[in-house]
């Protein structure tokens, strides 16, 4: 029996997803009706929603690692895999359980007791050894294993990291606590896009057929503009952190590089457009030409956000959260989605191309929505004028309708999510165990 | 790109970034102010209830409440108390005892004693950085 781990991780990415998305709808109208669902009041819901939006996109990044290593047939320590999977569940429960309970650890994005971090470390131990024997023979690698390892060891490393308040000496002042708890979050955004956009360039490259860009100069540079601001760009989030003023300014010049970024998205668009009139029939080339335009939109809102005199006004606004929904949406889960159709070479289905459109147009009102009530509310707490109160109030319209477009990017996404499961779950079992002679 | 170069530039990467992290852990955050005292217990309350869920310090946190990193300076302790004792209607009523009551105030006290946030009174540079001088106390 040979069981397709790839798949296993898939399965609970698509089920992280859907839960994730209804917590998301009710945190947002409990902006608007507080009183709304009071079991799972705002500071149950919202951690609910982030950290199975979180969990849908490591599922998928570490099943497309998985995937790649099964279509080639070079796995090795299969089982080690399996445990790696059945920790992940089993921890992902318990984290469920305890934020429904109001049991928690406290402390932004990793809302659970710290506890549950050893099965996590302890699961990650797993993956490597699965990833790092199985791959460790293979010549010449193409950028994306290069992004996959470093995607591996940086997660470890900056979890780890995230978890070093428990010391004293690392929370023993709120500057210090504040600063490296936003070092490992920069860090291990960086570590699941390494993930994320190794997946991307496997699959470009199974549907064009070619090779050679994945091996190209451009495809390592562009990965070490990636990995240097991995390390380095941390820090737009904390300017307003009183830590060494070196910190910021350092995170300042880091950012605007990734204005070669957005640079080379430009001078190519001509031969992306080309790229897309061949593939644009293929569904899972449909999603990633969808991340490359929210690529370019959210790498120049962050450009434009890390810049100190722009982020005074926005830093702690519900600009920051279009920022990461924006990028989270709109390039990772493009991504992620191309990585599961293209795995299974669907046919032509309105029942992908309908909640394609749902999914982009909503999100294009969602994200506008974000920008524009943040942007009301950072300039409006500068000036100092008007009272927290005063301001919800005046956002509450945008808010409103940042809550519909909500619903429907949700309902886009359950639509294509449903659609994806049930074709999956029609060869099963032998799709994911394999055929039992 | 020959492979070479690639572990070249990869190796200085990552010893910068040692470099660098041990400057962050170290003199990049010197501890002023410590925390000390009830503050202390009124950090794991802060954290047990998830007040960062809703609140943000230094801008940092969910949005559906106000940043609470000066609170005390500006509304004061009758103000904060009256908040933590009953809730309100987005706020829950944590039913906390006088003392959980203390230890909070005790942290927000704490917190509002690093610095000031947000930035006001600042000036922009043409090269877009921010001019301003927060350091309290
Ligand atoms: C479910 C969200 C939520 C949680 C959890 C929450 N609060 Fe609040 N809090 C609010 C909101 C919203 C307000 C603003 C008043 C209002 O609109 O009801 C507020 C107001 C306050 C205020 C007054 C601030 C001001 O400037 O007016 C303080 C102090 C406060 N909260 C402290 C806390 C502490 C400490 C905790 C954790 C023990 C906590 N809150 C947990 C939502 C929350
Ligand atoms: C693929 C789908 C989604 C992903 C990956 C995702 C991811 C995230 C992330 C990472 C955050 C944290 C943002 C921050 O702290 O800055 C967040 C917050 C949030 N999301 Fe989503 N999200 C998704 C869909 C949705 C949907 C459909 C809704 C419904 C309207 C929603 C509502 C919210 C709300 C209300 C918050 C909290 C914002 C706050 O603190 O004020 N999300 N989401």
């Amino acid at each position: 029996m040979k069981i397709r781990i790839g798949r296993l991780f898939i399965i609970t990415g698509i089920s992280s997803l859907s839960l994730a998305l209804l917590f998301g709808v009710l945190a947002a109208v409990q902006f608007i009706f507080p009183d709304f669902i009071p079991e799972i009041a705002f500071y149950k819901a919202r951690p609910l929603h982030v950290s199975l939006a979180v969990s849908w996109i490591f599922s998928i990044g570490i099943g497309a690692v998985y995937n790649y290593l099964e279509e080639k047939e070079i796995i090795r320590f299969q089982f080690a895999g399996f445990i790696h999977w059945i920790i992940y569940v089993v921890t992902g429960i318990f984290i469920i359980v305890s934020y429904l309970k109001g049991t928690f650890g406290g402390r932004e994005y990793w809302e659970f007791p710290p506890v549950l971090s050893i099965p996590i470390l302890i699961s990650w131990l797993f993956f490597g050894l699965v990833f790092f024997s199985s791959v460790i023979k293979i010549k010449n690698w193409p950028v994306y294993l290069w992004m996959w390892s470093t995607g591996i060891v940086i997660f470890f490393v900056t979890f780890l990291e995230a978890n070093s308040w428990i010391f004293d000496y690392f929370s023993n002042s709120v500057v210090r606590e504040l600063t490296i708890q936003w070092k490992s979050y920069g860090s291990l955004v960086g570590s699941w896009n390494m993930l994320v956009y190794g997946a991307g360039l496997y699959v470009m490259e199974k549907i064009s057929g070619e090779d050679s860009y994945a091996k190209s100069g451009i495809a390592f540079v562009l990965y070490f503009v990636g990995l240097t601001n991995l390390f380095f760009n941390w820090a737009h989030h904390i300017y307003a952190v009183p830590a060494s003023p070196w910190i910021g300014n350092i995170a300042y010049v880091i950012s605007m590089t990734e204005l070669f970024i957005i640079g080379r998205i430009i001078w190519k668009w001509k031969g992306t457009l080309t790229t897309a009139q061949k593939f644009h029939h293929k569904h899972p080339y449909l999603f990633l030409l969808a991340s490359d335009i929210w690529v370019f939109l959210n790498l120049a809102l962050a450009i434009l956000i890390s810049v100190p005199a722009i982020n005074v006004y926005t830093h702690g606004t519900h600009v920051t959260v279009a920022h990461a929904m924006g990028s989270t949406i709109g390039i990772n889960s493009m991504i992620l989605v191309a990585f599961i159709l293209h795995h299974f070479s669907w046919r032509k289905s309105w029942w992908i191309i309908i909640p394609y459109w749902i999914i982009n147009i909503s999100l294009l009102c969602f994200w506008i929505a974000l920008i524009g009530s943040g942007i009301l509310k950072g300039v409006a707490v500068v000036e100092g004028t008007s009272s927290f109160q005063e301001i919800m109030i005046s956002i509450e319209p945008i808010l409103k309708f940042f809550m519909y477009s909500g619903a429907f990017l949700a309902l886009g996404f359950l639509i294509l999510l449903f659609h994806l499961l049930f074709e999956f779950l029609q060869d099963f079992p032998e799709n994911i165990f394999g055929k039992t002679e | 790109m020959g492979l070479s170069v690639k572990r070249i530039v990869f190796f200085t990467l990552v010893t910068a970034y040692l470099f660098y992290t041990s400057f962050v852990y170290t003199e990049g955050t010197i501890t002023e102010y410590p925390i000390t005292g009830d503050a202390i217990e009124g950090r794991q309350l802060f954290r047990d209830k998830n007040c960062i869920a809703c609140h943000q310090l230094y801008g940092l946190g969910g949005y559906m409440g106000p940043d609470l990193t000066n609170v005390m300076s500006i509304k004061g302790e009758v103000y904060v108390r009256a908040f933590l004792e009953n809730g309100t209607q987005k706020m829950p009523d944590f039913s906390l005892e006088e003392k959980e009551v203390k230890n909070l105030i005790a942290y927000l006290t704490y917190v509002d004693s690093t610095s000031l946030y947000p930035t006001r009174n600042f000036e922009l540079t043409w090269y877009g950085t921010v001019n301003s001088n927060p350091i309290k106390k």
